[in-house]
């Protein structure tokens, strides 16, 4: 990802204006509309996640947490004490930030993969904590009455709005994140990607910008899980257990973890492998998502992003 | 009429949180054996013991077989499932990283869980214990004769690993390639065995930590992801790569979970655990009995 170019982020961009368009004509798919909400409100986690995978090369296992603080702190905030939701998503995303920072901080400064072990053990306890809190949380019933979105009188209450307002969000990180990664951290992030003694060596603060993309990944999460409070009005338990973090790390690892549009692909097809062409498993699923991980780790360790450049390479010979 | 004094309920809470411990210290000792040979952290260690009370269930209970015949072939089908863990998920790759062998072993651990979905449905399974259910009253406190397999087997693994790492070529070459892989390939040791025999073993004491104590908690097919997060948590309190501090780790674990769950809240049993292990890697990375140096050179 040396080089972005801009012609196809515009090109995605008139896709994702004009799909709800298209679904109206193409018989069958006038409900994936609502699929590509779900996909958008997963991007916003996936890119924050390839960031920290691709870049700082750590794994996290409780990004399910953060997407339940977020869409916890939002439910809380709104249905329970009738915070202006825009506040209550800020508030998510600093409590996210807040949490990701006590985590990561201690983990990321031990060498090797420590994260990836204390974030799953941190990912249950958020889990434990949303079922057992139930005067908080609403325990394992959920919580109802989180409102719609509203904006100077305008309420985001129909698909079509919502669905604009999440894409808004997704371009929004998405070149906050380009930036980010062409600016001076972003060339400290390639360096530490290329060589973490090189970058030791060169006075590159290692551990502080893996935290800083740490949190940088919580907080995407955090306005993900309001983006989905908001959208469903309901949140129970369930949606942020462990298996959701392990989604998205197939997720990552499907579309490619070294770039980041891998990340988008990633996010695209989990779920309409979830909500639309996995219905046939039921709960047997899971097999299917461990094979996929499986196959991906072994033989495509670049994931699909990196399909162009095996053929580049095949071709070549 | 039993009398139940505060002091015989501290009592029964560490008994019953060394046995769950001894559990633990099972799948910590998993964990070490791999992680020794390998550097890899097999999150599919839990899976180990959930298949070794799963099959055992369907052989003992379900496929009528004795005991003692139904315990060792458990022993050997998971042993097996280890082996091919071993050659299906982690041979297979190219490039191995830390990142993607981590990747790959939670990439087995689902796949192994929706198949024991697949077989076994959603239902806990009991299973028969070894030596009845007829309970011993000793201080006040309630022992289950199970118990006493769950401990006795923890002691039985430790005596005969140790019998295995100090006596035993085999063994001695397998602590070769946890010091050294390179030196050791270098003086003839195939390090492709030794990585498949450490899956075999962790399986096999997977299998064992499952087979007994499922008389006492039952047995579902989700049980596995907890399990091998609890017995990482053991490991690190103990101290990464250190089998006495596997013991000793996965004892204080269950311990804590079962004072913690009694005494302060039930509904977070799960959590005091996962706070230990935070708690641990925070303040003391290298564990109880591990040493600092040598945590240092480990690339996990």
């Amino acid at each position: 990802m040396l080089r972005i170019r801009t012609f196809p982020i515009v090109t995605f961009a008139l896709f994702i204006i004009l799909f709800p368009w298209v679904a109206r004509i193409i018989p069958g798919i006038g409900h994936y509309p609502d699929l590509m909400i779900f996909a958008g409100i997963y991007c916003l986690m996936t890119i924050g996640l390839s960031l920290l995978m691709g870049y700082a090369g750590q794994i996290s296992l409780g990004q399910a947490a953060f997407f339940g603080i977020g869409a916890y702190v939002s439910g809380i905030l709104t249905a329970t004490y009738g915070l202006n939701p825009w506040l209550g998503m800020v508030i998510g995303m600093i409590v996210a930030a807040l949490v990701a920072v006590i985590v990561g901080v201690p983990s990321l400064k031990l060498h090797g993969h420590y994260l990836a072990m204390a974030t799953l053990a941190f990912g249950i306890i958020v889990f434990i904590i949303f079922n057992e809190e139930v005067e908080l949380t609403g325990g394992p019933d959920g919580m109802t009455g989180i409102p719609v979105l509203s904006l100077f009188g305008f309420a985001f209450d129909s698909l079509e709005k919502y669905y604009y307002l999440v894409w808004v969000f997704v371009f929004a990180a998405f070149i906050f994140t380009i930036n980010l990664i062409q600016s001076r951290s972003g060339r400290a992030l390639r360096a530490i990607h290329a060589s973490q003694a090189a970058s030791n060596a060169m006075g590159i603060n290692v551990p502080r910008f893996k935290i800083m993309v740490f949190v940088y990944s919580a907080i995407l999460a955090a306005l993900a899980g309001s983006l989905y409070a908001h959208y469903l009005n309901f949140i129970n338990p369930t949606t942020f257990d462990l298996f959701f973090s392990i989604k998205l790390l197939i997720m990552i690892a499907l579309g490619g973890m070294h770039e980041i549009w891998g990340a988008i692909i990633g996010a695209f097809l989990v779920t309409f492998l979830s909500f639309e062409w996995l219905h046939f498993f039921e709960e047997f699923e899971v097999i299917v998502y461990g094979f996929i991980l499986l196959v991906v780790t072994i033989f495509l360790p670049h994931g699909l992003v990196g399909i162009p450049h095996i053929i580049k390479d095949w071709l070549r010979r | 009429m039993e009398e139940f004094t505060f002091t015989s309920q501290l009592f029964q809470y560490l008994i019953t949180g060394l046995t769950v411990g001894s559990i633990y210290a099972m799948v910590a000792i998993g964990f070490n054996i791999i992680y020794n040979v390998t550097e890899i952290i097999n999150l599919a260690q839990g899976e180990f013991v959930m298949l070794g009370g799963l099959i055992m269930v369907f052989l003992h209970v379900a496929a009528g077989l004795p005991l003692l015949l139904a315990f060792p072939l458990t022993v050997i089908l998971v042993t097996l499932v280890g082996m091919l863990l071993d050659r299906l998920a982690i041979r297979p790759i190219r490039q191995p990283s830390v990142l993607t062998l981590i990747i790959a072993t939670i990439a087995a651990s689902i796949i192994i869980k929706g198949i024991a979905m697949f077989i076994w449905g959603k239902d806990p399974f009991d299973l028969p214990a070894f030596s009845g259910r007829v309970p011993i009253h000793f201080m006040g406190a309630v022992i289950q004769p199970q118990y006493f397999w769950v401990g006795g087997f923890l002691v039985a693994t430790v005596i005969l690993l140790t019998f295995f790492f100090e006596k035993t070529i085999t063994g001695k070459a397998m602590s070769a390639c946890a010091d050294n892989p390179d030196a050791a390939s270098l003086v003839g040791i195939n390090v492709k065995h030794m990585i498949l025999l450490s899956f075999a073993l962790s399986a096999a004491i997977g299998a064992v930590a499952g087979i007994t104590v499922t008389p006492i908690s039952l047995m579902e097919y989700d049980r596995g992801a907890m399990l091998a997060i609890k017995g990482f948590g053991a490991v690190v309190l103990g101290g990464l790569g250190s089998f006495p501090g596997a013991i000793l780790g996965g004892l204080i674990m269950g311990t804590i979970e079962s004072f913690g769950a009694g005494l302060v809240h039930s509904g977070y049993k799960d959590a005091f655990a996962l706070i230990v292990l935070l708690a641990v890697l925070f303040l003391k990375p290298s564990g109880l009995l591990g040493s600092i140096e040598i945590s240092k050179i480990k690339k996990f």
